[in-house]
């Protein structure tokens, strides 16, 4: 082996010990949270956590029941209205955007999803809370649902971006109306794209706290209506974290336990999502 | 043109031009095309074939900055007249493009129903009716029948191209315009296409685009020669063919050019 392939095979095995370095250190938070949060969160988990109101203060027991019903409601507001806005958008962007109020459009979509989510919680709260006098529900699900529309529109018509013309041209060529070809044909062959943004985006929103402490606030009681306050999984493990008690500080981990495996979920789900290749429905 | 006298004119076109941008391709075609008979047009890459017969379904204006003038008579109605709706003109006049196109997401099935069923088609056993004698008309439901439901992509390049025929039949048009349907086919597939072509003169009028002189002769009634953006000479195929009026004609045809 002469001098030159000996340095070649040197340099190889250094920066092949680089980058696994470099896989490690990035990877070591992320496992550590994880860890952390398994082994502090596990011990409040159980029946009554999952199902049950807080307690009073000062008393053992008591559970995250309303605020795991709140996350489901709240974020549920949030994707009855962003999903359907956001995809239309997407879809009239990629279709029929191409003319200066669409790039004008994409390019807010891009400073929107740059906008601090505080920021988004400030509008609901001007929009929807000062307006109704009172933290509501709603509230919290514009202020989520305002986070997750510029991500959806831009997803989505990076998505149908990528269909290309021929399949356009295949359905028009049917007989099919431009507008029914966009909805029905381009959006289907782009559904996988979509799929996987607007799960990854509500994975996102689902773990904000900042716009939901001024518009959903919390509640001590289950769900009671859309235009009341209502508890939610980050904001109750924010209120917890905080207390000067040792058993909610428990409770707390036993929340962001819930928390993170919702969120876990929803990213696997992504990946069943992506790796299906085709859906026999229309 | 003698026997085009004997059955009656589907289409016929009156000074068609068409331009890419400012690229004209099209330059004052004027044909009558027979119905229930088998138009084939040939001439070299480039000559504006697929631009004509997508002049035929309005398809040529989707492209941006695509643009056409003079008329289009389809059963004496000008396709190119303001109020004519290009969807519905698209419903009559089907068409098989040069690249396979099945829609990637959708089934084998979903993909022969999808004409039907965007129509409003709910009736299930119609649509099954209709994928089945579809997908028997492109003789590909012997390859499929098993598998219905399987991705539409997966299929084979020839398979993907007779599934696009089955889907254009489906739909059931008047009038079938095919760009090349043949090029990505095996012999043996591309004589059962040509066999439904053959079968498809009953009750359509069909236009096919083809490269191949043989197959021109084989399976049309009428053969077109197009060069260079111009209608260069239209006959009946066997006269076409034996003995050509034109110098440019006679030389693509033997094989001298192109
Ligand atoms: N989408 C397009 N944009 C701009 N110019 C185009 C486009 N499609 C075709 N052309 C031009 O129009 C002319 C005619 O093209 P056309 O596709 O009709 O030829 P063709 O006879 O079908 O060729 P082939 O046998 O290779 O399919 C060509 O010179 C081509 O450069
Ligand atoms: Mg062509």
């Amino acid at each position: 082996m002469n001098s030159v392939q000996l340095k070649r095979k040197i340099l190889n095995k250094v920066l092949d010990f680089l980058a696994a370095f470099s896989v490690v250190i990035a990877l070591a938070p992320l496992i550590s949270i994880l860890y952390t949060v398994v082994m502090e969160g596990l011990p409040a988990i159980n029946l009554a956590f999952l199902t049950q109101l807080p307690g009073p203060v000062g008393e053992e027991g008591g559970g995250f029941g309303n605020a795991i019903q709140g996350s489901f409601i709240v974020v549920g507001i949030a994707s009855l209205i962003g999903l359907p806005i956001g995809i239309l958008s997407g879809v009239y962007l990629a279709e029929y955007g191409n003319n200066r109020f669409g790039r004008m459009v994409s390019f807010t979509a891009d400073v929107l999803t740059g906008v601090p989510s505080i920021i988004t919680g400030i509008f609901a709260y001007i929009l929807i809370v000062m307006r109704f006098g009172g933290f509501s529900a709603l509230a919290g699900g514009v202020a989520l649902a305002t986070m997750m529309i510029p991500v959806i529109v831009r997803t989505t018509e990076e998505s149908m971006r990528l269909v290309p013309d021929e399949i356009r041209e295949a359905s028009l060529a049917l007989g099919i109306p431009p507008w029914k070809t966009s909805l029905r044909i381009v959006l289907s062959t782009a559904q996988f794209g979509i799929i996987t943004g607007a799960l990854l985006t509500i994975a996102r929103v689902s773990g904000e706290t900042a716009p939901l402490l001024f518009t959903a606030f919390s509640n001590r009681f289950y769900f009671d209506g859309v235009m009341n306050p209502v508890a939610t999984l980050p904001v109750m493990i924010y209120t917890y974290a905080l207390s000067p008690f040792e058993d909610w500080h428990t409770q707390a981990w036993g929340g962001a336990l819930v928390l993170v495996s919702a969120i876990l979920v929803l990213s696997i789900g992504v990946r069943f999502a992506a790796g299906r290749k085709y859906s026999g429905g229309m | 043109m003698q026997e085009a006298k004997e059955t009656s004119v589907k289409i016929s076109v009156e000074g068609l031009n068409a331009w890419f941008n400012t690229n004209q391709v099209l330059k004052d075609i004027s044909m009558d095309i027979a119905e229930k008979r088998i138009t084939a047009i040939i001439g070299p890459s480039g000559c504006g074939k697929s631009t004509f017969v997508r002049c035929l379904n309005r398809m040529h204006e989707v492209v941006p900055k695509a643009r056409v003038t003079g008329r289009v008579l389809l059963d004496g109605e000008d396709i190119y007249s303001a109020d004519v709706d290009p969807v519905d003109i698209r419903r009559r006049v089907g068409m098989v493009f040069q690249k396979p196109n099945p829609f990637p997401t959708m089934s084998v099935y979903d993909n022969v129903a999808a004409g039907l069923r965007l129509m409003g088609v709910r009736d299930r056993a119609r649509l099954d009716r209709v994928v089945k004698k579809s997908l028997e008309m492109s003789a590909l439901w012997d390859e499929v029948k098993g598998e219905l439901n399987k991705s539409g992509a997966s299929l084979s390049g020839g398979q993907q191209q007779r599934l696009c025929i089955a889907r254009a039949l489906a739909v059931e048009p008047e009038v079938i315009l095919m760009d090349e349907p043949c090029s990505a086919l095996d012999p043996i597939a591309t004589a059962k296409i040509e066999d439904l072509i053959a079968e498809l003169k009953k009750d359509y009028t069909v236009i096919i685009v083809t490269h191949n002189m043989q197959q021109a002769a084989r399976v049309s009634d009428y053969t077109a020669f197009f060069f260079l953006g111009e209608l260069i000479e239209y006959e009946a195929t066997r006269e076409l063919f034996e003995s050509p009026a034109d110098k440019r004609t006679e030389d693509y045809i033997t094989g001298r050019f192109g």
